[in-house]
C-alpha cells in the first residue's frame, strides 16, 4: 500500500513510545550502569570500566552456558521444523476434522510455561509419571534428575511437545495459500509426491518457515521457566541455559556487575537475531505488496 | 508421504483411501503425543494423594474432586487466580489502548524514524525477561509499585505492546486506504472515524491481538514472580509452594495446573484460524 508522509503520525505512536521507554529503556540503562561499576554494598558504587566484561569473556561460565544454549536451540530446531512440516502436510485441509486438529494442536501453546514444566516433571517421574513408569517397566534406566542425557532428552522432548504445533500451524497456513491449480498442473505433469513437495509446497512455504525458524530460535534462546521447573538447571550445570544462568547470577547471588555485563552481551545477540528477523519480515511484506 | 502417492497417474478410490488413512494415522499419533501428558495431569488431579503415590493407575479408581475443592475454597489459592486475572486484564487493556493508534500510524503513514521505531519495538518483543528481571525489581521498588498488579501489568507491556502493534498493523494493512479517505471527505474527524468505522473493520484483528496479549501475560512467570510477594502473587508462583515439609501435594498441584489451562482452552475455538497469524506477529 502506498503510504503518505505525515509527521503528525508521531502523535499516534507517542503513547507506545513513552510506555515502552518506561518499561524497556530505563531498566536497560540500569543494566548498563551496573555493568561498568563495582560496589561494596551500602549503595556505594565505583567505576569499574570494562572489567566485568573482560571477566565474563574470560570465564568459562558464560561460554559453557552459551554452548549449551546453542546446542539446545539447534537440536530443537532440527526436530521441530521437519516434524512441523510433516504434520502440516498430513493435516486435514478443511471441515470439522481440520478445526478439531487446529484446536487440539494449539492447546500446548496456551499452557502457562511453568505448568508445561510441571506436566513434564510429573510425566517423567519414575514413581508417578506415565513416561517414567513405562520406561522403568521396560527396563530402561531413566532418571532426569541424576542423568545428564536423560535430563537433556526430557527438556528437548518437552520443547518439541510444547512448540512443534507452532511450526505446524505456520506451515499449514502457508500450504493453504497454494491455489488448487498448482496441484492440478502437477498432476497433469505426472509429478511425484516428492516433486510436488519440493517444487510447489516448499517454495510456497519458505516465507512462513523463515518466520517459524526465527521465532523458534529466538524463543528457545531465552527459554527459562520450563527447563528450570523440570531440572532446575541440573544435574550439576548440565541444563543450565543462558537465562537460567543469568537469573542465578543476578537474583540468586546478586552479582550485579557480572550479571549486567552478561545481560548486555546476551541482549546484543538478541538484537542481531531481531535484525535478521526484521529484514526477513520486511522483504516478505514487500514481496506481498 | 505414503507410497500410495508415488503413482499419481490416476488416483483410484482405493489409493486415495490409503493416503487419507496414512494422514489420519500420523495426525492421531501426533495428537496422542500432545494430549497424553495433559491427560496425565488431569488424571492425577482427580485422584487422592494416596492413590497417586501408592498405586499406579491409568484412570482414577476413587474419583475425587477434593483437590479442586481445596483450591476453590482456600483464599491463598484462589486469590492467585484472581491476581493473575487482574494484572492480565489490565495489561491487555493498556496494550491495546496504546497499540491501536500506533499500529494505525505505522500502517498508513511514513514519518521520521518509523522504520527504526518499528524495529526497536520488535527487539522488545524478543528481549529475554531474564535480562529485565532485576532492573524491573529495582525500578518498581523505587517508585513504590512493588507487589502491585499494575507493576506486573506494566512490566508485561515490555513484550505485549510490541506484539499488539505488530499484529494490529498486519490486520490494518489489509484495509484499503480509500475507506479512510472517503470517511474524511464525508466530514468524519479522526477520532470518530477511528472508533465508528475503522475499529469495527478490524474487529477480528483486535480480538486476536487481545487474545495474544492475554495469553502471553498469562503464561509468563519469571517477571510476575519477581515483582510480587504477597498481594499480587500470581497463581503460577503459588503453584511452586505445594512443596511443603511433608512432601509435594501432587493432587492439588495437578488440579491447579489444570485450572490454569482452562482460560486458554475456553477461547481457543474462536481464534483457531488466527493462531498462526498471531504468533507470526500478524505476518502470515
Amino acid at each position: 500500500m502506498e503510504k503518505t508522509v505525515n509527521q503528525k503520525a508521531w502523535f499516534l505512536v507517542l503513547p507506545v513510545l513513552l510506555l515502552v521507554a518506561f518499561s524497556a529503556v530505563i531498566p536497560l540503562m540500569t543494566v548498563v550502569n551496573y555493568s561498568v561499576q563495582d560496589t561494596f554494598g551500602n549503595n556505594q558504587f565505583f567505576w569499574a570500566g570494562l572489567e566485568w566484561f573482560s571477566e565474563m569473556l574470560d570465564s568459562d561460565r558464560m561460554w559453557d552456558a552459551l554452548g549449551r544454549q546453542l546446542m539446545f536451540s539447534c537440536i530443537i530446531l532440527a526436530i521441530e521444523v521437519p516434524l512441523g512440516i510433516f504434520v502440516a502436510l498430513n493435516m486435514p485441509k478443511s471441515g470439522v476434522w481440520s478445526s478439531l486438529c487446529l484446536v487440539l494442536m494449539s492447546l500446548p501453546l496456551l499452557i502457562p510455561w511453568n505448568v508445561v514444566g510441571t506436566i513434564w516433571q510429573i510425566f517423567g517421574r519414575v514413581d508417578i509419571g506415565l513416561l517414567g513408569y513405562t520406561l522403568d517397566a521396560l527396563g530402561i534406566d531413566y532418571n532426569y534428575t541424576q542423568d545428564t542425557l536423560a535430563a537433556w532428552i526430557t527438556i528437548v522432548v518437552m520443547d518439541v511437545w510444547h512448540w512443534t504445533s507452532l511450526v505446524a500451524l505456520l506451515a499449514f497456513a502457508g500450504l493453504k495459500s497454494i491455489p488448487d491449480a498448482y496441484y492440478q498442473a502437477a498432476k497433469i505433469d505426472q509429478a511425484s509426491r516428492w516433486k510436488v513437495f519440493r517444487y510447489i509446497e516448499l517454495p510456497k512455504m519458505t516465507g512462513v518457515l523463515m518466520i517459524a525458524i526465527l521465532l523458534r530460535f529466538m524463543d528457545s534462546f531465552m527459554i527459562y521457566t520450563e527447563p528450570f521447573v523440570v531440572t532446575g538447571g541440573g544435574p550439576g550445570n548440565a541444563t543450565t541455559l543462558l537465562s537460567i544462568d543469568l537469573v542465578k547470577m543476578a537474583l540468586g547471588q546478586f552479582d550485579l556487575g557480572p550479571a549486567a555485563a552478561f545481560s548486555l552481551m546476551y541482549f546484543l545477540v538478541i538484537l542481531l537475531i531481531s535484525w535478521v528477523f526484521y529484514t526477513v519480515m520486511t522483504t516478505l511484506d514487500k514481496r506481498e505488496g | 508421504m505414503s507410497d500410495a502417492t508415488q503413482t499419481p497417474v490416476t488416483f483410484t478410490a482405493k489409493k486415495r483411501k490409503a493416503r487419507i488413512n496414512s494422514s489420519a494415522v500420523v495426525m492421531t499419533l501426533y495428537l496422542l503425543f500432545l494430549l497424553l501428558p495433559i491427560y496425565w495431569l488431569l488424571n492425577m488431579s482427580l485422584k487422592t494423594n494416596t492413590e497417586i503415590l501408592n498405586s499406579f493407575t491409568l484412570f482414577p479408581r476413587n474419583l475425587t474432586f477434593a483437590n479442586y475443592a481445596t483450591i476453590l475454597t482456600d483464599p491463598a489459592w484462589y486469590l492467585g487466580y484472581v491476581n493473575s486475572l487482574i494484572y492480565v486484564t489490565m495489561n491487555t487493556v493498556i496494550s491495546l489502548a496504546v497499540a491501536l493508534p500506533a499500529a494505525y500510524a505505522f500502517s498508513r503513514y511514513h514519518f521520521m524514524g518509523d522504520k527504526h521505531l518499528f524495529f526497536w519495538l520488535l527487539t522488545n518483543r524478543m528481549a529475554p525477561p531474564a535480562v529485565f528481571a532485576l532492573p524491573f525489581f529495582q525500578l518498581y521498588s523505587s517508585v513504590g509499585l512493588f507487589d502491585t498488579h499494575i507493576a506486573v501489568a506494566l512490566a508485561h507491556c515490555l513484550f505485549n505492546v510490541p506484539l499488539a502493534v505488530w499484529i494490529l498493523e498486519g490486520f490494518m494493512r489489509g484495509v484499503p486506504k480509500e475507506i479512510d479517505e472517503t470517511a474524511y471527505l464525508d466530514g468524519y474527524g479522526f477520532g470518530r472515524f477511528f472508533v465508528k468505522i475503522f475499529m469495527p473493520l478490524i474487529a477480528s484483528g483486535i480480538g486476536v491481538a487481545a487474545f495474544f496479549c492475554f495469553m502471553f501475560s498469562w503464561v509468563e512467570l519469571l517477571l510476575s514472580r519477581t515483582l510480587t510477594t504477597v498481594d499480587a502473587k500470581p497463581i503460577a508462583a503459588i503453584m511452586t509452594r505445594t512443596q511443603g515439609a511433608s512432601g509435594v501435594d501432587w493432587g492439588v498441584l495437578a488440579a491447579a495446573g489444570i485450572l490454569t489451562i482452562v482460560p486458554g482452552a475456553l477461547v481457543i475455538y474462536f481464534v483457531r484460524n488466527y493462531i498462526a497469524k498471531g504468533f507470526a506477529l500478524g505476518r502470515v
